[in-house]
């Protein structure tokens, strides 16, 4: 691979992942220690140092020496241990020299390359101004061209002098220091504790020393491996391309003369292939085994196996503890008509064979044109339960237990039946409207994409219906809000258009997640307002997710109060909100009124 | 859109003024050496300077490069110091090789990193697994090793393809296609292997986007999902990443051009370095940086096109 992959492939993710470079080092180690494929590369890596520094010295055979009775000898004989060279001279001990030389440019390109961009990347990152701006565009200027054909046009000036020449490459594989240790230092400067530092009286220097340089010393070791890998890369590349010494063996020029050597044998040619691709993979392997021992094991995605999630299931089925106390109140699941969640339990693995349940033995039910709000903190399971009923769960999650019926049939095992209702009968009114429209595509394009996939009609036609909705949902110009992209919208505007598509195939159902959290005060009344609206107009159903008892007191026929995910209370809303029977709820509701008095559903004043 | 057209075509200029500007400078700054270089050893003292003087590198660094950039603004790059050939026409035999090269691999680079990313982020489990491991073994290894290994296995030893050599596809295009298998496989392995482990990253990042549940709401299928909307919004960070690619694949060209003989821009800088041909080396220099500029532009309008943002 190219210098210039190497770089990007080091980029990504790295500056991702601060949090996890914080001082660890035992642990960092231990880890480190504990994976295989990490000893191995650790100890091929000492062996190759080993090789290339001691190895010079105690050698029998003058690697410059040629015998031609040896030439393209093959391993063992005449004391080559592997064999000889077109001109008769001992592979095993040029390989030798060669990696000493190796070893040598490798650490020179690293240490100019670390010097500059390390030193460079804090002072831009920590005081930025003018010396960012140069740096950077330098930085982004040497990354323009290739490192190769940098040093092969300064080659007349520095001459055949590997040393100097890997200094240059030094220089030029700078910026991949210096953009990750600025971008990491961005980053920590900005954290509270540096402000806190700084009030604390510590001087600059001291801050970056100890907290900067803590934070970014992981991923820049990470580098490091690829930055070696590099090194000795270009190395050989120099040399082969006759830019180096000839005079002196290297992995480089060993493979240029077995090149030109290769169909008399290819011995001479595999042995330094070999050796400098395995020293390169083993940097590598070794840079991203680092990078799994400073990441916690919270930050890797979990997988269960179909095994696991069905000895999960059976245990849950066979523990008592699983199954929640009734909802205090008076709970309606088993008569609703429309929509029915019997006993829904969603979990999320913790490790490969644990898990932890964020909706436990959940039930509740919803009647035609019934509006059901789902209150409770944020954490407690209400948008998880929305989202089962829609099939958009993480694709971490599992299924313990239970049953989603629409219209009597289970929407989580049956797929076609899934397919079959999302979109045409139950629509999804999200809480960030922004998030929820795709950034590339106008508004019109993908409402009427999901329009027609929905109900069938011509582009034309759905054109049609969605212009006319759009000005329903109150939007002024309907037909300027169609072409415009969603960055070109207001966000009071992007849910009503979102409420627009949720309504559009005409569904006799609507799961609504917190539909006015993200928007201005002034917007949410006017969105509450079009909601009931429509919701009385066309005789919706309907979850609404809310953290908000103003809003269950303005929409909702009943409530169900959700705590650690499980409905601890469950009741018509005016019973609830007049006879509070759990705790929890009547705490929630003593917040609500501290707060501001708390509104009675409309036509019900003085009530 | 315009404004941002002509912002980019102004930072391309300044790039490659800066790049041929600081070559030109450390190359000339010893031209004695140069004249040496020309000469070989064997010459005395006074005939080197002879040189010097003749070559015009006794003028200041700075009034040198004025020359050369005005000249070259016209089109005139110089003769050749060592075979007199004018240089102009030696990279216009030359450019095609390498654009060739370079084009045809980011062309696969590219159909073979979408196919194996998104394959990778949609399926996850041992799709995933093989292509994270495949992609930082081929990724690491130096495309001239993995050429070394092609020719070796291919060429030597099953002799199914050519080691060496390069046909114009006006003399015979099966032969031209036939001795272009090695040397774009051999950048292949470690672009496809970067790019697909990028385009795996963006589209996961793009999954868990909220704007794709939205759209799985509304009925959308799933193929819709992931190539039409998904892929479409990974495509921008893809596409730069494609960009940083084509670079290392101009540098791996010089050393894949050498392996497999092909006489390409690559294969000329490497002759003119190795001969102290410098009027050929700054034109290979010149026309590496304009090849990257162009692709970069090219890149950009792609982004303009994929992102209304950037279209404004």
């Amino acid at each position: 691979m190219s210098v210039e992959s190497i770089v990007a492939a080091s980029f990504p993710g790295v500056p991702a992942e601060p949090d996890d470079a914080y001082p660890k080092q035992v642990p960092v180690l231990r880890r480190l220690l504990a994976n295989p494929i990490a000893v191995a590369c650790l100890v091929f890596l000492l062996g190759v140092v080993l090789f290339g520094i001691v190895g010079p010295f105690v050698l029998t055979n003058d690697p410059a020496d040629a015998r031609l009775e040896l030439t393209n000898a093959p391993p063992g004989t005449g004391g080559y241990l592997l064999g000889g060279d077109h001109a008769g001279r001992d592979i095993f001990s040029r390989l030798a020299v060669g990696t000493g030389e190796s070893v040598i440019c490798a650490l020179i390109v690293l240490a100019v390359a670390a010097g500059i961009g390390i030193t460079a990347g804090l002072i831009g990152g920590y005081y930025g101004g003018k010396f960012e701006a140069v740096a950077s565009w330098l930085a982004d200027a040497l990354m323009a061209m290739p490192g190769i054909i940098l040093l092969m046009a300064i080659f007349p000036l520095i001459g055949p002098n590997i040393r100097l020449a890997m200094a240059v490459f030094g220089v030029i594989i700078s910026p991949a220091f210096y953009r990750l240790t600025r971008a990491m230092t961005l980053t920590v400067r900005n954290e509270l504790y540096v402000d806190a530092a700084k009030i604390a009286g510590l001087s600059d220097a001291r801050i970056i020393g100890k907290h900067v340089l803590n934070a970014v010393r992981g991923p820049l070791l990470i580098m490091s491996g690829g930055i070696l890998g590099a090194g000795i890369g270009i190395q050989a590349a120099l040399e082969y391309l006759g830019l180096g010494d000839p005079s002196r063996p290297s992995w480089g020029v060993m493979m240029q003369d077995g090149f030109n050597n290769m169909y008399a044998t290819l011995l001479p040619i595999v042995w330094p292939a070999l050796l400098m691709a395995l020293t390169i993979v083993s940097l590598v392997l070794l840079g991203n085994a680092l990078r799994d021992a400073f990441e916690t094991s919270a930050s890797q995605s979990l997988q269960l196996t179909p095994a696991t999630v069905a000895r999960l299931r059976a245990e849950r089925a066979a523990d008592p503890a699983a199954v929640s106390a009734p909802p205090k109140g008076a709970p309606a699941e088993t008569a609703a008509d429309l929509l029915q969640v019997h006993h829904l339990t969603i979990a999320y693995p913790t490790s490969g064979d644990t898990v932890r349940a964020v909706v436990s033995d959940v039930s509740l039910g919803v009647h035609k044109g019934e509006v059901h709000g789902i209150v409770g903190e944020s954490g407690s399971g209400k948008s998880q339960t929305s989202f089962a009923i829609l099939g958009i769960l993480a694709p971490t999650a599992r299924i313990l237990s239970g049953e989603v019926l629409f219209d009597g049939r289970d929407l989580l095992t049956d797929p076609t039946w899934q397919r079959q209702v999302r979109g045409r009968r139950i629509g999804y009114i999200p809480q960030e409207p922004m998030a929820n429209l795709d950034p590339s595509f106008t508004v019109g394009a993908q409402l009427n994409e999901g329009l027609r996939e929905a109900t069938g009609v011509s582009k034309a036609e759905a054109k049609a219906t969605l212009l006319a909705l759009l000005a329903r949902v109150g939007i002024k110009d309907p037909q300027r809000t169609y072409d415009s992209y969603p960055h070109q919208i207001s966000g009071g505007m992007a849910q009503r258009v979102l409420i627009a598509g949720a309504i559009a195939p005409d569904p006799d159902f609507l799961v609504a997640d917190e539909p006015t959290t993200a928007l201005d005060v002034t917007v949410q009344a006017e969105v509450l307002e079009l909601l009931r609206e429509l919701q009385a107009e066309r005789g919706l159903g309907m979850i609404l997710v809310t953290h908000n008892f103003g809003v269950v007191a303005d929409l909702c026929d009943r409530v169900s109060v959700m705590k650690d995910g499980r409905i601890v209370e469950s009741n018509t809303t005016e019973e609830l909100f007049a006879n509070p029977q759990d705790d929890y709820t009547r705490m929630l509701l003593s917040a609500t009124l501290d707060a501001a008095p708390l509104r009675r559903p409309l036509g019900q004043e003085g009530v | 859109m315009l404004t941002f057209i002509a912002k980019r075509l102004v930072s391309a200029v300044g790039l490659v003024l800066l790049v041929t500007f600081v070559t030109f400078a450390l190359v000339f700054s010893n031209g004695m050496a140069i004249a040496r270089t020309l000469l070989g050893n064997s010459v005395s003292e006074a005939e080197v300077v002879a040189k010097y003087r003749d070559l015009g590198l006794d003028q200041p660094v700075v009034q040198q490069y004025g020359q050369w950039l005005g000249a070259a603004l016209t089109g005139n790059l110089g003769r050749s110091y060592v075979s007199g050939e004018v240089v102009a026409e030696a990279i216009m035999t030359r450019l095609p090789v390498t654009l060739t090269l370079v084009l045809l691999t980011l062309l696969f680079a590219l159909v073979i990193s979408v196919g194996l990313g998104v394959a990778a982020a949609v399926k996850g489990g041992w799709v995933d697994r093989v292509l994270q491991v495949v992609s930082v073994v081929g990724g690491a290894i130096p495309q001239f090793i993995v050429a070394v290994f092609l020719v070796v296995t291919f060429a030597v030893t099953w002799r199914l393809l050519p080691a060496t050599g390069y046909v114009s596809p006006d003399v015979d295009p099966v032969m031209w296609a036939l001795s272009l298998v090695l040397p774009v496989t051999a950048i292949l392995v470690g672009a496809a292997a970067s790019g697909s482990i990028q385009i795996r990253g963006r589209m996961l990042d793009e999954l868990r986007k909220e704007y794709v549940a939205t759209l799985r709401t509304r009925g959308i299928s799933e193929r819709s999902v992931l190539f039409k909307h998904a892929l479409r919004n990974a495509a921008g960070p893809g596409l730069i990443g494609m960009g940083i690619l084509a670079i290392g694949m101009l540098g791996g060209s010089v050393l894949i051009e050498r392996v497999f003989a092909l006489p390409g821009l690559g294969m000329l800088a490497n002759t003119s370095t190795v001969s102290g041909d410098i009027p050929m080396l700054m034109a290979c220099v010149l026309f590496t940086i304009l090849v990257v500029v162009v692709i970069n532009l090219v890149i950009d309008l792609l982004l303009g096109v994929l992102n209304p943002k950037v279209r404004l």
